[in-house]
C-alpha cells in the first residue's frame, strides 16, 4: 500500500516537473495565487515543487515564503519578497521596490517544512555551510526516495561533521525507501547494534503490523505472530474483530435486549411476561426465551456458536512489509539495541533522580542549618526561596546581560534573604527558643504575610527569570541519554554548598562557636561565646543559602508568591527523613527522595501526582521506622527535638 | 458526692446558654422561620462558623490539653464531609435516574438504575461504574457510620504509629502535615474514586427533602451545627475535667514523667487524638452539606494550619477559647475577603482589604504567638 | 465572658449588613462572579474589568429597557465553595438578573445546583470540557468539538503528526478532553500504542522525565505531536525543559489548550516561537471590531500593555448576547430572557456571528496560533464558525444526548429512546 501510494505521488511530480518546465514563474504564480495566499499541507506540495522548478527566482521566492518574508503589496496585491531593513523586491522578477505597506503570508509549520524539503535536495551542495546543514535537517525530518538520489549525488561535503551526516541519512534514506531489499538490509547491518534514535526511527515503520482474521493464510504473507484466542488476545476481543468484520453476528448485550423487548410490547405484556415484572433479568430472559419461540426474534450468538467461529478462523498479525528478510534484518537490528537501550534509559533515569535530589538538597540546605542545627522550625523557609527567586527576577529588569545579572543575582539574593533571616530571628524566634512549637506558628504568620505581600508586589502571575544562554540547552551523551546543562548547574551548586557547609562547620571559628553554642549555649556562653550573635548569624547564614537556592530553581521553574510553598513540606521531610543534625543526613535524604520518586514515576508514567503521593506515604512510614531519621544524631545533639 | 461537671466549670453553663441565644436568634431573624433580616446566604455562613468552631474545639483537646500540636486535624474534617457526601450524590442521582427510567416502556432492572447511577456521578471524570469504595454508599445509616469509623480509624492507625515509636513534638506536626498533604494529593487524582479535583457537588440538596426550600433546610442545618457543637463541647469539656484530663494535662507538661509514674502515656494519646478526629469528622459531615461542594483543596495542609491560628488566637487550654477563635477569625476573613470592608484612600496607594488582610492576619498571628500566648481568652481571664 | 456577647454582637452585624442591601429598582443589575483574590484572581479580575467595561459603554448608550445597568461585583476568592454562597447572596439578597462569572469548572460546578434551584441567568465565558447544558447557563466559550477537535485535525493534516503525547493537569478539563480526543483519534484509526498520556499536578516543575518520553516517542519513526492541556504556571517548566532537550517546534509541535495571550505576557517566549495554540480568538485577529475593542479595553484600564484574550472575548459576546435578548423580550425576567435569547446574533471579533444555540452553546470559529517572539500568536488557520455540541459524538454514552431548551425544555435528551434523561444538570 505504502509502496503503490509512493509510486503515485513520484508519478504525479514526475507528470508536473515536466509541464512545468514549459512555465515560467509569473504564469505558476499567478495561476496558484489562492493556493499560495492560504496553503494547506496537503494541497500544496505539486504546487511547491513546480514553483521550485521554475528556476533561481522561484527558489528566492520559496526561500522568502518559507521565512516567512513573503508579502502582499496592500495597494495592489503584488507579491513581494521582504528582505532585511525592509527593503522589498517583486517576488517573481526579483526588482527592487519601493517600501509600501505589506501583508505577510504566514504559512504554517507543516507547510514550511514542505518548502525546506523541496528547496533541500539543491541546498545539499550549496557553498554556505549554515544552509547544507539547514537542508540536512529538513531532509531527516521528511526525505523520501526522490532525495535518497540527491542526496547520493552530493554526498562530498568539505565539512567532515556534514559529510559524516550525510552518510548516516544516505544510509536511513536506504532503510527506508530503497527498492533493492538487499541494499536495504546491507544498510541496516551496517549500523551494528547503533541505538540513535534515528536508526530505530527507521526501523520501526520496517516492522508495522496490522491485525487480521483470516480463514486461509495466503503462502507470501509476512507473518509477524499469530494470536490465539482466550491467550494472547482475549475470546472477546477476537470476537468482536470478526464482528466487526460482519464475519459472525454479534453477541447480545443487555442494552440491545432491552430495545429489542421494547419492540413487541403487546398489550402490557412481553412474551406474556407482564411489563412490570421486566425490571429483574430473569423475567426479560423469560420474556425473550418465549419472543424466541414464536419465532419473533433471533436467537443471539451463543457460547458454542462463539467457540466455532473462533476456530474457523486464524487470527494474524502481519507485517505490512511484504519483504520476510528485511522485516529480518529489522527486527534482529532492533533486538541488538534493546539491552543498551535499556541500560541507557537506567542511566538517563538516574541523572533525572540525581537532578531532582540536588534541587530537594538545595532547597533543604538553609533548613539543614536552621533546623538541622538550631532546632529553628522555620515555617517562612520557602518563603525565603521565595525572596530569593524574585531578587533574580528583579535584578534581571536592570541589568539586561543575563551572565552579569546573574553574577549580581546570587549574591545579592544571598544578601537580602540574610538580612530578612537576621530581622526574623531578632524580632520573633529569639523570644520562642524555648517555645519550639509555637515557633511553628509564629513563622508560620510570617509565611503567610510574606506571600501575600509578594502578591500584592509582583502580581500572582508567574515572573520570568531566564537562565544565561551558555546555560540553554542539555548535555547530550547520545538520543537517550541527556541532562539539560542548567540541571548540572544546579547540581554543582548543591555540592558547592555542601563543601561551603563542611568547610564553615569544621574548619571555621565560626563554625566551631556555632557548635559550641548549639550543643551547650550556658557552657559557650561562659566562654565569651555570644549566643546571641551566633544564633542571629547562623539563622541569617541559613536564611541566605534558601536565598540563592531560589535563585536557582527559579531558573529551571516558575517565579510565582507560591515556588516556596511547593519546597517547603519537602525540604523538611528531606531533613527529617536524612536525619537532624547532619548534613551527609540530608544528602540521604534528598537522595533517596529523589530516587524513590523518579522510581515510582517510572513504573507509572501516566500519572506523575501518584508518585507524589506515594513518596509522602513512603516517608511518613519510614519516619515510624527511623524516626530519628537514616543518621541519626547520637549523644547529647540527640536530645530535643 | 462531686458536684455536676457544669457548675464546676460555668464557663460551660455560659457557653451552652450564648449558643442557644445565638441559634434561637438566628431562627428568629431568618428568612425562613423569621423576620427575614438575615439572607440565607448568612443563616449558612453562620452554620458553617459553628461546625469549624466544633472542629477548633476538638483541636484544643489534642494541642491545648494534650500537647500535640496536629497540623492535619482538616484531613478528618474533609473525611468526614466525603463519606456523608458520597450517600448525598448517589441517593439524590438515584432518584433522578430512577425518575427518568420509569418513564421508559420497560421498567428498570436494578442493574440498569445503578449502571446509570454510577454514569452520572462519574461521567465528569471520564467513569461509570462505581469504585469499590462507594459499595455502601447507597445506604444512610452505613454512610453515618463510616462518617465516624473512616477518620477514627485513621487517626487510630497513624497515631498508634506515630506514638508508638515516639515521634512527638515538632516532628508529630510536620508529619500530621505530610499525613494530610499525601491524601489531598491522593484525591487530587482523577482515578481516586472520589471524583477527583472536581470533589462530590450539589451536597445541598438533601435527598427526600426536595420540597424543603433552602431558606428552611439552611436553618435546620444551623440547629443541627448548634447541637452537635453544643454536645461535643459538653463531651470534650467532660473528658478534659476528669482524671482522664488531669493525666493529658500532665503528658502536655512533662511526657517522661508521666512515663515513668507508670501510665500508658501511648495509650492516652491515642485515645485524645482518635476522638478528637471523630468530632472533627462529625462537624465536617455538617459543615459541607452546608458549603454544598467538597473538594481535595479542602484538606491541603494550610486549612489545618489555619484551624491551628484559629485556636491560638481564641486562646488554647481553654475550649471556648478556641470557639471564638474560630467564629471571630472565620467570620472576620469573610467579611475582609468578601469586598465588603471598605478600602482605605490614603493619597499614594489606595488599601485594598482583599490585597492586605492576609497580611494583616499572618502578621497578627505573630504578635498574639508572641505578646498574647494565651490568646484572647487570656486577655478575658485578665 | 463578655466576649461571648461581643462575637454575638459582630455576627449581628454582619448579617445586618447583608440584609441592609435593599434593592433599588430605578436600575438593572447584573451580577459579577469572578475571584479577585486567590490563585484564580489573575485570570479573572481581567474578565471582572471587561464585565465592567461592557457596562460602561452600554450605559453610554443609554442602558437597556430605559434604565441603567449596574454590576455587582464579590469576590468568591478561588474558593469553591464560596461561589455558591455568593451565587445565592446575589440572585436572592441582592436581586441580580444575571451573573457573568466563574473560571474554572469546579467553580461552575458549584454554582450550578444554586442557579437551577433560584432559576438564575448565569454566562460561562471559558472554554470547558462539555458534557453539559443547564436551562440557566449560556456557555460563551468553546465545547471541546470547537477547540479540542479541530486543533488535532489541524495537526494530523497541516503538520503530519502520527503519533500523540496528551499531556494534561490532573483535573476534570484535561481528563475530559483526553478522553474525547482518545476516542476520536481511535475512530481515525490511530492505534492505541500511538497515543501517549499523561497528567501532573498543578504547578508541575520537574519535566525532564516526562520530556524525554515524549522525545522517545520518536523511535516509531512517526511524527510526534503534543497536545497540551497542562494549566498555568507549570507550562513555563514544561517549555523550559523542551527547549533545553533540544525540541523545537519543527520536530515535536506542541498544541496548548490554555495558553493565551495572558499567559505568554510574563514569559520569555523565546523557547516558544512556532509552539501552537488553539482558541476562537486571538488578540492579532485583524478586523476593524478588534482593533476598536482593543483600543477601548486599553482606555478603559489606562495601561497600553494589557492584552486582549479569548475568554474575554466570550465575555463581551455574552454580554451582548443578554442585551440584545432582553431587548427582544422586553424583561429582565429568566424565563423571557432564556426563550429569546436563542437565535440572538452578536458579532464577534474575528469576523463573523456568533450565534446562540438551543443546547445554549454559541457558534464559533476556531483559530490556530503559532507562537510569535513578542508573546502574540500568527494566526495561520481559521475556520469556519463551528456550532458547540454540548454533548460530544466521540464517546459513545453522550453521543446519543442531545440539548434543546426552547423545543425540548431538557438538556439531556436522549436521542434513542426520545425521552428527557433528566431537567436538572449534573453537578
Amino acid at each position: 500500500m505504502r509502496l503503490f501510494l509512493f509510486f503515485v505521488a513520484l508519478a504525479a511530480f514526475l507528470t508536473l516537473a515536466v509541464q512545468s518546465h514549459a512555465q515560467d514563474l509569473r504564469e505558476v504564480v499567478t495561476q496558484y495565487r489562492a493556493e499560495i495566499e492560504k496553503p494547506s499541507r496537503q494541497s500544496i506540495g505539486p504546487v511547491i515543487e513546480q514553483i521550485a522548478a521554475t528556476g533561481p527566482q522561484g527558489a528566492a521566492l520559496l526561500q522568502a515564503w518559507g521565512d516567512r518574508a513573503l508579502g502582499l503589496r496592500k495597494s495592489d496585491g503584488l507579491m513581494v519578497i521582504v528582505g532585511e531593513s525592509d527593503s522589498q523586491t517583486d517576488a517573481v522578477t526579483g526588482a527592487e521596490l519601493p517600501t509600501e505597506d505589506v501583508t505577510m503570508l504566514r504559512p504554517n509549520s507543516g507547510v514550511r517544512g514542505l518548502i525546506a524539503a523541496a528547496l533541500a535536495g539543491n541546498a545539499l551542495s550549496d557553498p554556505d555551510r549554515a544552509r547544507r546543514a539547514q537542508a540536512l535537517d529538513a531532509l531527516a525530518r521528511r526525505g523520501d526516495a526522490s532525495q535518497l538520489a540527491l542526496l547520493r549525488d552530493a554526498l562530498d561535503d568539505p565539512d567532515p561533521g556534514l559529510a559524516a551526516r550525510k552518510a548516516r541519512l544516505e544510509r536511513l534514506l536506504t532503510i527506508q525507501h530503497d527498492p533493492d531489499p538487499a541494499a536495504r538490509i546491507a544498510a541496516i547491518e551496517s549500523f551494528g547494534g547503533d541505538t540513535g534514535l534515528d536508526f530505530r526511527a527507521s526501523l520501526n515503520p520496517i516492522l508495522a503490523t496490522r491485525r487480521v482474521a483470516l480463514e486461509t493464510v495466503p503462502a507470501d504473507a509476512n507473518i509477524a505472530a499469530e494470536l490465539t484466542p482466550g491467550g494472547a488476545m482475549s475470546r472477546a476481543d477476537a470476537y468482536a474483530m470478526l464482528v466487526a468484520a460482519d464475519l459472525a453476528p454479534a453477541q447480545m448485550t443487555p442494552q440491545a435486549e432491552r430495545a429489542v423487548l421494547a419492540q413487541h410490547i403487546n398489550q402490557g405484556m412481553v412474551g406474556g411476561v407482564p411489563l412490570a415484572q421486566l425490571g429483574h433479568e430473569d423475567a426479560r430472559d423469560r420474556a425473550w426465551t418465549a419472543l424466541e419461540q414464536q419465532g419473533l426474534v433471533q436467537p443471539a450468538a451463543s457460547e458454542a456458536e462463539v467457540d466455532a467461529a473462533l476456530a474457523r478462523f486464524r487470527f494474524l498479525d502481519l507485517y505490512v512489509e511484504p519483504n520476510a528478510d528485511v522485516t529480518d534484518a529489522a527486527r534482529a537490528a532492533l533486538r541488538g539495541t534493546q539491552t543498551r537501550i535499556g541500560f541507557m534509559q537506567a542511566a538517563d533515569l538516574s541523572l533525572d533522580a540525581l537532578s531532582l535530589a540536588s534541587i530537594y538538597f538545595l532547597a533543604a540546605i538553609g533548613l539543614a542549618i536552621t533546623f538541622g542545627v538550631m532546632r529553628v522550625i522555620n515555617m517562612a523557609h520557602g518563603e525565603f526561596i521565595m525572596m530569593g527567586a524574585y531578587t533574580g527576577y528583579v535584578v534581571q529588569q536592570f541589568i539586561a546581560n543575563r551572565t552579569l545579572s546573574l553574577i549580581v543575582a546570587l549574591p545579592l539574593a544571598f544578601i537580602v534573604t540574610f538580612a530578612a533571616g537576621v530581622a526574623l530571628e531578632r524580632l520573633v524566634i529569639r523570644h520562642l527558643y524555648k517555645r519550639p512549637l509555637e515557633t511553628l506558628l509564629a513563622t508560620f504568620g510570617v509565611s503567610i504575610a510574606l506571600q501575600q505581600l509578594a502578591k500584592n508586589i509582583f502580581g500572582t502571575q508567574a515572573r520570568p527569570l531566564t537562565a544565561p544562554g551558555w546555560l540553554d540547552g542539555a548535555l547530550t551523551f547520545n538520543d537517550v541519554v541527556s541532562i539539560s546543562y542548567i540541571r548540572i548547574a544546579i547540581f554543582v551548586l548543591a555540592l558547592v554548598f555542601l563543601a561551603l557547609y563542611l568547610v564553615i562547620m569544621n574548619r571555621t571559628r565560626l563554625g566551631l562557636e556555632v557548635r559550641a553554642v548549639t550543643q551547650n549555649p550556658g557552657m559557650a556562653a561562659s566562654m565569651g561565646i555570644s549566643p546571641d550573635r551566633m544564633n542571629m548569624l547562623t539563622f541569617g547564614l541559613g536564611s541566605g543559602i534558601a536565598g540563592i537556592a531560589g535563585v536557582a530553581i527559579g531558573l529551571f521553574a516558575q517565579v510565582t508568591s507560591e515556588i516556596g510553598q511547593q519546597y517547603i513540606v519537602q525540604s523538611f521531610m528531606t531533613v527529617v527523613v536524612g536525619g537532624v543534625g547532619n548534613i551527609w543526613g540530608t544528602l540521604a535524604g534528598a537522595a533517596l527522595i529523589g530516587f524513590f520518586q523518579k522510581g515510582i514515576e517510572w513504573l507509572n508514567p501516566a500519572n506523575t501526582l501518584a508518585a507524589q503521593t506515594y513518596m509522602i506515604l513512603f516517608i511518613i512510614i519510614f519516619i515510624q521506622f527511623r524516626p530519628r531519621g537514616i543518621i541519626a544524631a547520637k549523644g547529647r545533639a540527640a536530645v530535643g527535638a | 458526692m462531686r458536684k455536676p461537671l457544669v457548675l464546676r466549670h460555668p464557663s460551660i453553663l455560659i457557653f451552652l446558654a450564648v449558643l442557644a441565644v445565638f441559634t434561637v436568634a438566628v431562627t428568629i431573624l431568618s428568612a425562613g422561620y423569621g423576620t427575614g433580616v438575615i439572607s440565607t446566604s448568612m443563616v449558612k455562613t453562620l452554620g458553617k462558623t459553628l461546625c469549624l468552631a466544633l472542629a477548633a474545639v476538638a483541636m484544643d483537646l489534642v494541642w491545648g490539653y494534650a500537647g500535640i500540636l496536629s497540623l492535619g486535624q482538616m484531613a478528618f474534617f474533609a473525611l468526614g464531609g466525603y463519606m456523608i457526601g458520597m450517600w448525598l450524590m448517589v441517593a439524590r442521582t438515584e432518584g433522578i435516574v430512577a425518575a427518568s427510567l420509569a418513564n421508559m416502556p420497560i421498567p428498570p432492572t436494578q442493574a440498569e438504575i445503578t449502571q446509570a447511577t454510577a454514569t452520572q456521578i462519574f461521567g465528569v471524570v471520564g467513569a461509570d461504574s462505581f469504585p469499590a469504595i462507594w459499595s455502601f454508599a447507597g445506604s444512610l445509616p452505613a454512610q453515618l457510620a463510616l462518617v465516624v469509623l473512616v477518620p477514627g480509624l485513621l487517626a487510630l492507625v497513624f497515631g498508634w504509629l506515630a506514638f508508638r515509636s515516639r515521634v512527638n513534638g515538632v516532628y508529630l506536626s510536620i508529619l500530621t502535615q505530610a499525613m494530610t498533604l499525601a491524601l489531598a494529593l491522593y484525591l487530587f487524582q482523577n482515578d481516586s474514586g472520589l471524583r477527583g479535583n472536581n470533589g462530590l457537588s450539589g451536597l445541598q440538596n438533601i435527598p427526600g427533602l426536595d420540597g424543603v426550600g433552602q431558606e428552611k433546610l439552611s436553618v435546620w442545618f444551623l440547629w443541627a451545627s448548634a447541637i452537635a457543637l453544643g454536645l461535643g463541647y459538653l463531651l470534650i469539656a467532660w473528658v478534659a475535667s476528669g482524671k482522664f484530663g488531669s493525666v493529658t494535662r500532665a503528658i502536655r507538661d512533662d511526657e517522661a514523667r508521666v512515663r515513668f509514674l507508670g501510665y500508658s502515656v501511648e495509650g492516652y494519646k491515642l485515645v485524645v487524638f482518635t476522638l478528637a478526629a471523630i468530632i472533627t469528622a462529625v462537624a465536617g459531615a455538617l459543615y459541607y452539606p452546608q458549603a454544598g461542594i467538597i473538594n481535595p483543596a479542602e484538606l491541603a495542609p494550610i486549612a489545618s494550619i489555619y484551624l491551628a491560628v484559629w485556636v491560638a488566637i481564641g486562646g488554647r487550654g481553654r475550649l471556648y477559647g478556641a470557639a471564638i477563635g474560630a467564629v471571630f477569625v472565620s467570620l472576620l476573613s469573610s467579611w475582609f475577603t468578601g469586598g465588603r470592608a471598605p478600602a482605605i484612600d490614603l493619597g499614594i496607594y489606595t488599601i485594598n482589604w482583599v490585597d492586605w488582610w492576609q497580611v494583616l492576619l499572618g502578621l497578627s498571628f505573630v504578635l498574639v504567638t508572641l505578646f498574647a500566648p494565651k490568646g484572647i481568652a487570656g486577655l478575658i481571664r485578665k | 465572658m463578655k466576649i461571648f456577647t461581643s462575637a454575638c454582637a459582630v455576627a449581628a452585624v454582619l448579617a445586618g449588613l447583608t440584609g441592609a442591601a435593599v434593592a433599588q429598582d430605578d436600575t438593572i443589575k447584573i451580577g459579577v462572579l469572578h475571584s479577585l483574590s486567590g490563585t484564580m484572581a489573575i485570570s479573572e479580575t481581567t474578565l471582572k474589568d471587561t464585565v465592567l467595561m461592557m457596562v460602561e459603554q452600554q450605559n453610554a448608550k443609554g442602558g437597556i429597557l430605559g434604565k441603567k445597568i449596574e454590576a455587582v461585583v464579590v469576590d468568591p476568592a478561588s474558593d469553591w465553595p464560596l461561589f455558591a454562597e455568593k451565587a445565592r447572596e446575589l440572585i436572592s439578597v441582592n436581586g441580580v438578573d444575571a451573573i457573568f462569572g466563574c473560571w474554572t469548572s469546579v467553580s461552575r460546578k458549584s454554582v450550578l445546583p444554586v442557579i437551577e434551584e433560584l432559576n438564575g441567568l448565569m454566562f460561562y465565558p471559558v472554554q470547558y470540557e462539555g458534557e453539559e447544558s443547564s436551562k440557566n447557563v449560556i456557555y460563551t466559550g468553546a465545547a471541546p468539538n470547537q477547540q479540542a477537535i479541530p486543533a488535532v485535525d489541524y495537526m494530523a493534516e497541516e503538520l503530519g503528526v502520527e503519533k500523540w503525547a496528551l499531556l494534561g493537569t490532573d483535573y476534570v478539563y484535561p481528563r475530559t478532553t483526553n478522553n474525547i480526543l482518545d476516542a476520536y483519534l481511535k475512530g481515525k484509526g490511530v492505534a492505541e500504542g500511538d497515543i501517549f498520556v499523561n497528567y501532573t499536578p498543578f504547578g508541575h516543575s520537574d519535566w525532564s522525565k516526562i520530556v524525554a518520553d515524549v522525545v522517545a516517542l520518536g523511535a516509531d519513526g512517526k511524527k510526534v505531536g503534543v497536545v497540551s492541556t497542562i494549566n498555568g504556571d507549570a507550562n513555563i517548566g514544561f517549555y523550559k525543559e523542551l527547549a533545553a532537550a533540544g525540541v523545537s517546534a519543527d520536530d515535536i509541535p506542541v498544541m496548548a489548550f490554555s495558553v493565551g495571550e495572558e499567559e505568554l505576557a510574563g514569559l520569555d517566549t523565546a523557547n516558544l516561537v512556532g509552539h501552537l495554540a488553539a482558541w476562537n480568538y486571538f488578540e492579532t485577529a485583524d478586523t476593524p471590531e478588534n482593533k476598536a475593542f482593543i483600543e477601548e479595553w486599553k482606555k478603559f484600564t489606562k495601561d497600553d500593555k494589557r492584552v486582549t484574550n479569548d475568554p474575554m472575548e466570550a465575555t463581551m459576546i455574552g454580554f451582548n448576547a443578554w442585551v440584545a435578548a432582553v431587548e427582544k423580550a422586553g424583561s429582565t425576567e429568566t424565563d423571557a430572557v432564556l426563550d429569546a435569547i436563542v437565535g440572538v446574533e452578536v458579532p464577534n471579533l474575528t469576523g463573523g456571528t456568533a450565534k446562540v444555540l438551543p443546547n445554549h452553546h454559541l457558534t464559533k470559529p476556531v483559530l490556530i496560533g503559532e507562537i510569535r517572539e513578542d508573546g502574540q500568536f500568527d494566526i495561520v488557520s481559521q475556520t469556519e464558525e463551528v456550532a458547540g455540541d454540548a454533548w460530544t459524538d466521540f464517546l459513545p454514552e453522550s453521543a446519543k444526548l442531545d440539548a434543546d431548551w426552547p423545543g425540548k425544555k431538557c438538556g439531556m435528551w436522549n436521542t434513542e429512546t426520545n425521552a428527557c434523561v433528566q431537567v436538572q444538570s449534573n453537578y
